[in-house]
């Protein structure tokens, strides 16, 4: 059980997380969806006491991070995959977390088997480790302390298709088991197959969130026109929200809102649909295209 | 695309465990103590540091004279260069933890960074009494050859320049903690370390007015009775802990401020 509330970041006059609000719930994925820089990884290090907020708390298992007495036991943190010691070998920053939280040192063992690093691979030092290995050794790291919850910021980084596939069966089955997950990232696709509640940011602030279903239940209306800048002049004009897809603009509005928009600038239609179950790259695209726009004018 | 079965996946139940408690000091230290031995970097600065001793011992067996080669000369000459190299130690099981960003481990384990940066300075304390242990093996080892090859082989050795060593050598490595805890980054910790106190003991030498504080504030000075065996006077005592003030206590309680405050990413 994660809670967040009002959380607030800001550097200077410049808010990186502004008012964010969500829960996550045991036995549920929550994606924690946006595009660079939109406050993500601010909004985990404030979940996990590494940040101080602006404003705002968040609590882990109804306590405040810093107030956890042995967090590792309760929530499996990996924030950064490459934050690790050059120097060490996978076994040894392993072997250094079980001991800081008190665990027998066969978990060490037993996790890096499970997240797949062989004995030669633990061996190594973690200089010589690929990106998709500090992932898996993260992983290994997150889960150590067998917790309740687990906090991953992108953890498909740098995986292969077989370890991205490996990884959501994991996290799906920990949720099932009545953990509680919440997993950033940009790569829509797989937080579209794991997810099941979403939570999307831009620009610091939370854009939509809900049920996965529901929220691509809503996809919007495709529209396209021959003259593709007569037609966003006059989405423009009504005040909707354009964003470019593969198909033609796709609209947060429905297909009524957009027809009538494009009728009174007098713009001849090619076609007008619901969006189609291209799902959630069109939402997330949707959602945050308004701030991004706003972010390269700025 | 979603899947229901994993690998292994019996290995990830969230388990209910009964109440857990918060690692101990002792636990932390061990841990910290670990850290300073379990790279490469590491173990190769705790081994330079045993050699160099080994180094002015061998020199002294070598050059010395005779009459000279007693138990406490071969240990006073070994703490210079040991005092310089430990607060490095100091430095690095600060700010690796920076450099290297396991800080991000680090205090997601244990977000009471205090009690990181207390077991932190306990380890380093640690190392630095095991130092003056090895300085006192070494001194032995050199003392039983200078009597096998005609050497004075005496072992008389005062109490006090055994406190006054631990004092040294403990105090040496914690002035570098601290100069690692207030600039969190090796380079700059490591040349502020030993540029600071330089600059500072040589504008004592040339600047009049600077030449009555830097009697109580150039550590190099105040620490200097240390080397012998005779008691300090009151007013040694003083300048030392006031030049420790300066050099140790200061950083050591702005680094912490820092340390507490500044955000791991």
């Amino acid at each position: 059980m994660i809670t967040v509330e009002n959380l607030t970041k800001r550097y200077g006059p410049h808010p990186a997380v502004d008012d964010v609000s969500f829960q996550c719930e045991p036995g549920t994925v929550t994606g924690f969806l946006g595009p660079n820089g939109a406050g993500k990884s601010t909004t985990m290090r404030m979940i996990c006491g590494l940040t101080a907020p602006t404003a705002g708390r968040a609590t882990v298992s109804g306590q405040p991070y810093r107030e956890l007495p042995n967090p590792g036991r309760e929530v499996g943190v990996l924030l950064d995959a490459s934050a690790q010691h050059a120097g060490r070998t996978g076994r040894e920053a392993l072997t250094l977390s079980a001991y800081t939280m008190g665990l027998d040192r066969r978990e060490v063992a037993a996790k890096l088997d499970l997240v797949g690093l062989n004995a030669v691979a633990a061996k190594r030092r973690v200089r010589a480790y690929s990106l998709g290995m500090r992932q898996r050794l993260g992983l290994a790291q997150a889960l150590l302390g067998d917790p309740r919850v687990l906090i991953l910021d992108e953890p498909a980084n740098g995986l292969d298709p077989e370890g991205i596939f490996w990884m959501r069966g994991l996290l799906r089955d920990f949720a099932d088991r009545g953990g509680t997950v919440l997993l950033s990232s940009h790569l829509l696709r797989e937080v579209e197959a794991v997810a099941d509640r979403l939570v999307v940011i831009g620009g610091g602030r939370i854009v939509a969130q809900g049920d996965k279903n529901e929220l691509l239940a809503g996809g919007g209306t495709v529209v396209r026109a021959r003259d593709g800048a007569a037609l966003r002049r006059a989405l423009d004009a009504a005040n909707l929200s354009a964003a470019d897809s593969s198909e033609g603009l796709l609209v947060q509005a429905d297909a009524e809102a957009v027809g009538q928009a494009a009728a009174d600038a007098g713009v001849a239609l090619a076609e007008l649909r619901p969006a189609s179950g291209g799902g959630l790259e069109q939402l997330f695209l949707t959602l945050t295209a308004g701030e991004s726009t706003k972010e390269a004018v700025r | 695309m979603t899947t229901t079965t994993a690998p292994a996946a019996g290995a990830v139940v969230p388990r209910h465990h009964s109440p857990v408690r918060r690692p101990s000091l002792l636990r932390l230290t061990v841990v910290e103590l670990r850290k300073l031995v379990d790279t490469r970097a590491g173990r190769w600065l705790l081994i330079t540091i045993g050699l160099i001793a080994a180094v002015v011992v061998t020199l002294q067996l070598i050059y010395a004279e005779e009459a000279d080669q007693t138990f406490a000369n071969f240990f006073v000459p070994s703490l210079l260069p040991v005092g310089v190299l430990l607060p490095v130690l100091g430095i690095l099981s600060i700010t690796s933890e920076w450099s290297q960003r396991t800080a991000l481990t680090t205090y997601a384990l244990v977000p009471r960074r205090e009690r990181v940066v207390t077991a932190k300075l306990v380890a380093v304390m640690v190392a630095a009494l095991a130092s003056v242990l090895a300085s006192l093996a070494l001194a032995a080892v050199g003392t039983l050859v200078a009597s096998a090859i005609g050497g004075a082989g005496t072992w008389q050795l005062d109490g006090s320049l055994i406190v006054n060593a631990i004092i040294l050598q403990v105090t040496s490595v914690l002035m570098g903690a601290a100069f690692g805890l207030l600039l969190l980054n090796p380079p700059l910790a490591i040349v502020g370390y030993f540029l600071l106190p330089t600059v500072w003991g040589v504008l004592g030498e040339m600047v009049r007015p600077l030449r009555g504080p830097s009697e109580w504030l150039d550590t190099s000075k105040t620490m200097e009775p240390l080397f012998s065996s005779d008691a300090l006077t009151g007013e040694q005592w003083g300048r030392i802990a006031v030049s420790l003030l300066a050099w140790m206590v200061l950083p050591l309680a702005a680094g912490l401020f820092r340390t507490l405050r500044r955000e791991v990413s």
